[in-house]
């Protein structure tokens, strides 16, 4: 995988949503490099989910652009890539991990075909090639390999978690979307996921932007850190800056407010 | 007016009565065209489904109203027409066709592949290649491949337009996994012209090779979906398979009991409650074809006849 | 390695009606290589915040810090972010009073993530930080074993073997003996002997006035109102 270092792989610049008169989110600008992890929080409403929507193209942003450096082509505007273009993109390029996995699983196909889905849609045509990487992710995401051939409805939620991220990771991304992947899992497959998640980061030099509202989670993974409220950044910096230091009336509460356990 | 006068003394032949107050094959003619640009549409761009305006039938839906209304569009005073259902001119739904195309039209009908220009089927295609110059035409209950994993019709469309077919290998893909080979036994998907795939309807793989530069004209209609798709002659039709795992076509231990065809597509016949049990050709019209020149299977010609009569619904 | 140059910090604490805390105040000093700066003072002086500061982990009001990075120059308090990432990264270590780490990961592969990160094969790493673990000795039962569950002094080690397990040309070290027993206390006073001798600008708050005289070489007094001695 090429990965240039002499510029962002993301360049989000004013976006900008409304819904209606309502904001989702607004003048939100901020560079993803390689290999970076951006941790997005902010409570429930905050414009989270909105945001990372507005970048994968699922949602048009009402104004601003997000440029993804595409190689030769340099930094190129997502939102006027063709509609063939942009789906090439993102079963290829993008990856998104969604808070439930059952939105971002075929739940009627197997396991195995759901992590293999991509790569055939890429053009693999060789079944004993197939099985084997569906095999290697499958591991690596830590689910038994006589689960290959199971539905996911069989799958627990931590089990559908890591399916989804195997399902997306399996083509080798560049650039991951992760919309609260350790929502709702119990605190001992948290660490697992997080465990997981750290050294694909470090392994496959991938980016990641992960949405959450669990300060320890983006504690640990994310390099960068913007903290957003009604919509807007209100804070942005180094992870354990704006954690250590945090300089917004926001941001204090948000940090005085976590439980110790 | 002129087809009334051609068609009153063949009406005669077949003892059945032309239906008086009904158009010439039941539709008006205006459906008739319009149905008939769906079809140019469809040969232009081959495998891809056209809409049509689909009518009432005076036969239920599921009973073949795509197949029937392309056939309606297409028939003329001179056509002579053949009904298969399964391989067999003379179960229910085949009888019932003719009967309607006889009964409001006047035309001939035939059980001989080669002696018809039309021939409307049900899940087989004839044993007997077809020659340019003929039309088959499939009855198709879900024109798209997509659907069992993509129930959004926006989405296929899109993913036909793209191209984007790597979802179509998902069901090959747990077949494999599950019985060790694709098991996909009927309605297997095709790629045509290197370009769309479609469903063939859903006859047996065994009749996907036939499909493949067919040197006739192949019609598929689907009548409650509004669907109507084409393959032109000569069209390359691919099946989809994986590189390690080629397609293949169902094979029998057996030859068929009755002509000794150790080529045709076999149904298995329960003889008694014993597991006693027979396999004779799917297709009737080849197997007597077989027989007529004296062709021989292992059965005694006693229990041929019998055979043949059970068949037949006699 | 080090200069320092009328440093400024306070905190504004929203949720405490809007009080402005002023802790440091003017600061200005110079550390160069080889030296061992230990910050001195009362409790609440700024210690820790002068070594956070350093580290970037908290933001300077206003002043410099400048860093020698890579033969640069690098202010710390205005690079960009990704800058501070790197100089983390290759120029300063940081031993913290508090050790975070992703749960169930085990105490060998956080001891030798920071050689990981910069590329060096996994089983060399692997050797160095079964030294580093031996030499601080963390018994080899607890290697395989999340640090997460370890005692405070344990946790400290795991920490500090993190940090000297690389040559960092800064060194930044918070109290880094407060919770262990004489003989480990030992082994850091030598790590820190070792890293001055082999060039490293070391600033370190050391209560322990007994390990602060045996590596400092020149003491930084600093006073409850935030200004320096």
């Amino acid at each position: 995988m090429s990965v240039h270092d002499e510029g962002p792989l993301l360049k989000v610049m004013g976006v900008t949503k409304y819904f209606g008169s309502r904001v989702g989110c607004r003048d939100v600008s901020f560079d993803l490099w390689p290999g970076e992890v951006l941790g997005i929080v902010g409570e429930s409403g905050s414009g989270k989910t909105t945001l990372l929507s507005s970048l994968s193209g699922y949602l048009e942003p009402s104004t601003g652009t997000v440029k993804y450096w595409m190689g030769q082509e340099g930094l190129v505007d997502v939102g006027r890539l063709s509609d063939p273009q942009r789906r090439y993109l993102m079963r290829t390029e993008w990856g998104m991990v969604r808070q439930n996995p059952r939105e971002g699983l075929r739940m009627r196909v197997s396991a195995g075909a759901n992590v293999g889905e991509r790569l055939m849609a890429l053009g693999a045509r060789h079944y004993g090639k197939i099985r084997s990487e569906v095999f290697k992710w499958l591991d690596r995401v830590e689910i038994d390999l006589g689960r290959v051939d199971d539905s996911p409805e069989t799958f627990s939620g931590g089990m559908l978690q890591r399916l989804q991220i195997a399902r997306n990771l399996v083509t080798k991304p560049r650039l991951v979307l992760m919309d609260e992947p350790t929502g709702g899992l119990d605190v001992s497959v948290q660490a697992r996921l997080l465990d997981l998640m750290r050294s694909l980061v470090s392994e496959l030099g991938l980016s990641l932007i992960i949405v959450t509202h669990d300060l320890a989670v983006v504690r640990l993974l994310a390099h960068r850190l913007l903290v957003m409220r009604n919509g807007e950044v209100v804070e942005s910096g180094l992870t354990d800056q704006v954690l250590d230091d945090p300089h917004h009336a926001y941001t204090q509460l948000l940090v005085s407010s976590v439980i110790q356990p | 007016m002129r087809k009334q006068l051609v068609l009153q003394p063949r009406i005669k032949e077949t003892g059945l009565q032309l239906i008086k107050g009904y158009n010439f094959a039941y539709l008006d003619e205006g459906t008739k065209r319009m149905i008939r640009r769906a079809i140019l549409k469809a040969v232009a761009v081959p495998g891809h489904q056209v809409p049509f305006g689909s009518r009432e039938m005076p036969l239920p839906l599921g009973w073949g109203t795509g197949g029937i209304q392309i056939t309606a569009s297409l028939i003329g005073p001179d056509d002579i027409l053949k009904v298969i259902d399964q391989g067999s001119d003379d179960t229910t739904n085949a009888v019932s066709i003719r009967r309607f195309f006889t009964q409001t039209t006047g035309v001939r009908s035939t059980e001989k592949t080669w002696m018809a220009t039309l021939i409307q089927t049900r899940h087989r295609i004839p044993e007997t290649p077809l020659r340019a110059g003929q039309i088959i035409i499939f009855q198709v209950p879900i024109p798209e491949p997509l659907r069992f994993l993509e129930p959004r019709e926006t989405e296929t469309r899109k993913m036909h337009g793209l191209s984007e077919y790597g979802v179509m290998y998902i069901k090959l893909y747990e077949d494999i996994s599950i019985h060790g080979h694709i098991a996909t036994a009927y309605m297997y998907p095709v790629m045509v012209h290197n370009r769309y795939v479609a469903s063939p309807s859903p006859i047996p793989r065994f009749d996907n090779t036939k499909m493949n530069r067919m040197p006739a004209l192949q019609l598929f209609g689907a009548g409650r979906e509004k669907r109507i798709y084409a393959i032109p002659p000569y069209t390359t039709v691919k099946s989809l398979d994986f590189e390690d795992h080629p397609f293949e076509i169902e094979k029998w231990d057996h030859c068929c009991a009755l002509c000794g065809s150790g080529e045709s597509y076999l149904d298995e016949i329960v003889t008694d409650d014993q597991g006693g049990r027979l396999f004779v050709c799917s297709d009737t019209d080849y197997c007597q074809e077989r027989r007529a020149v004296g062709h021989k299977g292992s059965l005694p010609d006693a229990v041929k006849m019998a055979i043949t009569r059970v068949k037949r619904g006699d | 390695m080090i200069v320092i140059d009328s440093l400024r910090k306070s905190f504004f604490l929203h949720l405490q009606g809007g009080v402005t805390l002023s802790v440091l105040k003017k600061i200005s000093l110079e550390v160069k290589a080889g030296e061992c700066l230990a910050l001195c003072g009362p409790s609440g002086s700024g210690k820790s915040t002068l070594v956070r500061l350093l580290y970037a982990n908290y933001k300077a009001r206003d002043g410099k810090i400048l860093v020698r990075h890579q033969g640069q120059w690098v202010d710390m308090v205005k690079a960009e972010l990704r800058k501070v990432l790197e100089i983390r990264k290759l120029t300063i270590g940081y031993v913290s009073q508090f050790l975070r780490v992703i749960p169930r990961i085990p105490a060998l592969d956080v001891v030798m993530e920071p050689l990981q990160r910069e590329g060096i094969a996994a089983h060399n790493a692997r050797r160095h930080a079964e030294d580093m673990l031996t030499r601080l000795n963390i018994p080899q039962r607890l290697w395989g074993i999340s640090p997460t569950t370890f005692s405070g002094g344990e946790q400290q080690r795991i920490n500090i073997a993190r940090s000297f397990i690389k040559p960092y040309p800064i060194l930044l070290l918070d109290e880094p003996t407060a919770a262990l027993d004489a003989t480990n206390r030992r082994v850091v006073v030598e790590l820190i002997q070792d890293a001055k001798e082999r060039g490293a600008a070391i600033v370190g708050v050391f209560h322990d006035e007994e390990v602060r005289d045996a590596v400092s070489t020149c003491i930084f007094e600093m006073t409850f109102d935030g200004g320096q001695a």
